[in-house]
């Protein structure tokens, strides 16, 4: 088993306002291992994104972290900007949803990459150009040499994200953090941007923390996904065995909601209830109000993540044997 | 039975320095009553200006709208407002098409009382059957939009569409802004409607998925060209257009095992300044051929249900 | 069938008052610096005659030119009136010409704005030429030619502060209005037919006149000023009127023997314009989403 790149230990991030606190993530643990990339699956208001920032220590103010960020054995909760410096861009890296609003619209896109790479390493301009354009050139934007006197506007949506990608990849991080990168962009483009993912991770041994709501994204990309709800992790897994049979059942109500090509018309399931309330969360596991089967120990106390066997971890009083994992097992898998 | 709606030859275009963008070009078809067609296209392919058009927020440059054997453009100006009450829309963003300074009842309500001058006790139980019917309550009716989430609000926008009891309604991207969860949610909303009231839908998206689970029919668009048209099982399971197939391709499946299946077409849209001559679809086809180059493949049938504007379409399957 | 949704989770946390109100103070000290001084100005404005001790007009010729002390707060001017009574009678005057400005460049300008935005077009380009031919002056030229031309007095000089401001709430509101039209909801009301004129008036307007309320709040010290300066150079208000600027324009030959015959209303001058600019500022800020903190 390869070192994680990433370690994440009961991360809490709480934003104080008038007389309530908004718990955004609440004791969440995961790892990205060296080499791998793990899908972050929620909806709005799991807590995704400020996991995310909260990796690079880039949670906006009034957000507190308390926890354990480890980056390649570098702790990050509790360092100063200054500290973080040489991390950020450096040995981690972060692409996010929309790239017209990531990249600055001053300045041509090679002096943006430039600057990233004389920031972190010792190059003279005119040989950190010749890197940004081989940076161009390695996340495939057509005629490199000429894009990279292009400013952001003069792009298309799909090249713009290319080049926040090759932004990202200019320093050779060993972990890159990308914030639903395909979210905005047609599916075409998306298709495109999934596989140059892929061959970027196959061909440098890069890691890479994907954050998305769509399932798709995640069974075409990641190796190992963690199912986020309400802040907290409910469910890690390797893939296929995850979406083959989900563990919790927030998982598997979120798998049957989603129509799926070549299904026609079977009606979808759809989850009762709504996200909870990040400021005043129930009592309990935060799930149970849109569950059919909770019981009362679900009511009562909030689950802790357990072990499951076959790398699995999942955060439910129920387990294998469960209703709704027979439901699953009665409906055929998948 | 006559279509609800016809539309022969739709067209706009727009001026800019660098030239003239067809964002829609003489695009034709036929909506039946109780029938969900929909409109399907990557960002810039004409989509939401089509839909814009027929309810006159853009004006089109030629074309005919007939709508229950009326055609808009050679009837008087009062009889088409009259008419155009029966059709309505539903926008992508349910955070900008509400105003927020409006309670609920009064952006249902709204229509009522521009159409028909109605006000208080019957504007009011006309506002609370339609909330009523998408789902809301009577004590939703005095609040802000910012008190609800996006799912609720996106029933708020449907219950104002449904206020002057239209026939067609046009939906933009329902679905688009909303979480995966919802989504089910207001999708079976709006299946359940259509059965109980006998509407037709337009529905616009760029989910096939979601388009396959809705729609009766399917038109695929291309740079302001329909490419294909037809029923959307037959044309998602046996695509005559390699854009078509393109776009299938590009699905990223939820079955891991499956994810080599994940094809991305090459290139990107081109820009429609640079519209090359023939075949919008050429540059990125893999299948061009010179003829394709040389001139815009005519929209023609391929059999009863089903057409294509391609000169090679793809190989049908024999049906099972 | 469609689910309505429930909320789940305990019962919503109401913070009481004095935490709310202590909450408030701390994120916007100034503004309560501000409104406190503000407050006091308005009050000497209400309540002038049970404030000031003297008759500001009544002239006290044995009495001239004393300095501040017991009897006299704020000293005596060379007719030996009490300053401190005509600073407190010339409140009434200064917030008079701060609403009443503003009011009238309002009610010209936002309409203006309202209707430029809305339709664009040759309309905006229109409203637009007419209102710059008054932003092209520079600032009280406008005001000295229009009372030149009417004859001097305050009313004059309010109606030409009005007639010289309104540009800035067409600019402001057109502003405001041309990026509301760009939202869905102005497309929604017009696929269901809804008129311009309700549209504007209905569906613009609520959403777009909060940045010409910030910018009232901060002109109102600004026309006092105004008002102030072109009494000073003596086509604003004329005696008897009891007027800030007029005040400094009187002492002008005096007051460099005399200090306290420009410094009462000097001060005055200064602490409005400065409690208004904290309101504006501390309102802006409340209004504007982006200067929130998470919520």
């Amino acid at each position: 088993m390869s070192e994680a790149i990433l370690k994440i230990r009961n991360l809490t991030v709480d934003f104080p306002g008038l007389g309530e606190t908004v718990h955004a993530v609440r004791d969440c643990s995961f790892s990205v291992r060296k080499g791998e990339i793990l899908g972050l699956v929620g909806e709005s208001g799991s807590g995704k994104s400020v996991t995310a920032m909260a990796c690079l220590g880039l949670v906006p103010p009034p957000g507190e972290m308390r926890g354990s960020v480890e980056i390649a054995g570098r702790q990050v909760v509790g360092r100063t900007h200054g500290e973080l410096m040489d991390l950020r861009g450096g040995t981690a890296a972060m692409i996010f949803q929309n790239p017209g609003s990531a990249l600055s619209p001053f300045f041509t896109v090679g002096r943006q990459i430039v600057d990233v790479i004389v920031s972190h390493q010792d190059f003279a301009r005119r040989s950190a150009r010749d890197l940004a354009i081989e940076t161009l050139r390695l996340v495939h934007l057509p005629d490199p040499e000429l894009a990279v006197d292009k400013y952001p506007h003069q792009l298309s949506g799909g090249q713009r994200q290319r080049a926040m990608i090759a932004m990202a990849m200019a320093c050779e991080p060993d972990l890159l953090i990308a914030d639903e990168p395909t979210t905005a962009l047609d599916v075409t483009i998306q298709a495109q941007i999934i596989v140059l993912l892929r061959e970027l991770a196959q061909e440098t041994g890069l890691s890479i923390l994907f954050i998305t709501h769509d399932l798709g994204v995640v069974a075409s990309l990641c190796d190992r996904v963690a199912v986020m709800y309400a802040g907290t992790i409910v469910e890690t897994g390797p893939l296929p065995e995850l979406f083959d049979a989900p563990a919790h059942p927030y998982t598997e109500r979120l798998m049957h909601t989603v129509p799926r090509l070549g299904s026609g018309k079977t009606e979808l399931a759809y989850i009762k209830g709504q996200v909870p309330n990040m400021a005043h969360l129930p009592v309990g596991c935060a799930f149970h109000a849109r569950y059919a089967h909770a019981s009362e120990v679900c009511r009562q106390r909030s689950p802790a993540a357990r072990p499951l066997g076959g790398a699995r971890i999942v955060a439910c009083h129920h387990t294998l044997g469960a209703p709704h994992l027979r439901e699953v097992a009665a409906r055929g898998a998948g | 039975m006559s279509a609800l709606l016809s539309v022969r030859k739709l067209s706009k275009s727009y001026g800019s320095r660098w030239g003239l963008v067809r964002a829609v070009d003489r695009v034709s078809f036929d909506i039946a009553t109780g029938e969900t067609l929909a409109l399907v296209g990557e960002s810039g392919c004409g989509k939401s200006t089509v839909a814009l058009s027929l309810l006159r927020l853009i004006e089109p440059d030629d074309g005919q709208v007939i709508f229950d054997g009326a055609d808009f453009g050679a009837i008087g100006a009062t009889r088409r407002q009259r008419l155009r009450r029966n059709m309505s829309i539903v926008f992508q963003n349910p955070y900008s098409s509400l105003n927020p300074r409006m309670r609920v009842r009064d952006i249902v309500g709204e229509p009522l009382f521009t159409a028909y001058g109605l006000r208080g006790r019957e504007l009011r139980a006309r506002v609370e059957g339609h909330l009523r019917d998408v789902g809301l309550g009577p004590e939703h009716m005095a609040r802000y939009p910012h008190e609800f989430s996006g799912g609720q609000r996106q029933r708020i926008a449907l219950a104002r569409a449904l206020a002057l009891e239209p026939r067609l309604l046009i939906l933009d991207e329902p679905t688009a802004a909303l979480d995966v969860s919802v989504q089910a949610q207001v999708l079976n909303l709006l299946r359940g409607l259509q059965d109980r009231l006998g509407l037709s839908y337009m529905f616009i998206s760029h989910n096939l998925a979601t388009v396959e689970y809705m729609a009766d029919r399917v038109m695929v668009m291309y740079l302001g060209r329909i490419v294909e048209s037809g029923p959307v099982e037959q044309v998602f399971a046996n695509p005559a257009h390699p854009y078509t197939q393109g776009l299938i391709d590009s699905i990223p499946s939820t079955n891991p095992r499956l994810r080599n299946r994940l094809k991305p077409l090459g290139g990107e849209v081109p820009s429609p300044l640079n519209a090359p001559p023939g075949c919008p679809f050429a540059p990125r086809c893999a299948r061009v051929m010179d003829a394709c180059l040389a001139a815009i493949p005519p929209f023609e049938s391929i059999d009863d249900t089903r057409s294509v504007a391609c000169l090679y379409p793809m190989e049908q399957e024999a049906d099972s | 069938m469609s689910a309505v949704e429930a909320s789940s989770g305990a019962e919503p946390f109401h913070p009481s008052l004095g935490l709310r109100l202590r909450h408030f103070a701390s994120q916007n000290t100034l503004l309560i610096i501000g409104a406190v001084i503000f407050l006091v100005v308005v009050v000497c404005a209400i309540f002038a005659p049970l404030i000031a001790p003297y008759d500001p007009t009544a002239m006290n010729f044995p009495h001239k030119l004393r300095a501040p002390g017991l009897e006299h707060l704020m000293g005596t001017d060379v007719l030996g009136r009490d300053i401190f009574s005509r600073v407190v009678y010339g409140a009434r005057i200064s917030l008079l010409i701060g609403v009443s400005v503003l009011t009238v460049a309002i009610a010209i300008g936002v309409p203006i704005g309202l209707v430029s935005g809305y339709f664009g077009g040759w309309v905006d380009a229109t409203l637009m030429r007419v209102s710059d031919i008054f932003l092209a002056f520079p600032p009280l030229l406008l005001p000295i030619a229009i009372t030149a031309a009417l004859g001097a007095g305050l009313f004059n000089a309010m109606l030409a502060l009005a007639i010289s401001w309104f540009p800035w709430y067409a600019r402001i509101v057109r502003g405001s209005v041309m990026s509301v039209r760009q939202e869905l909801y102005i497309d929604a009301a017009r696929a269901m037919g809804v008129g311009s004129l309700r549209i504007m008036l209905r569906h613009a307007l609520p959403n777009s006149w909060t940045p010409a309320i910030v910018q009232a709040s901060m002109d109102f010290g600004y026309t006092i000023l105004a008002a102030a300066s072109l009494s000073f150079i003596g086509i604003g208000a004329k005696p008897p009127t009891v007027e800030w600027g007029l005040m400094i324009a009187l002492s002008r030959s005096k007051f460099l023997d005399y200090w306290w015959t420009a410094a009462g209303p000097g001060l005055a001058i200064f602490l409005t314009v400065l409690a208004v600019n904290l309101v504006g500022d501390g309102v802006r800020d409340i209004l504007d989403p982006r200067t929130r903190g998470i919520r």
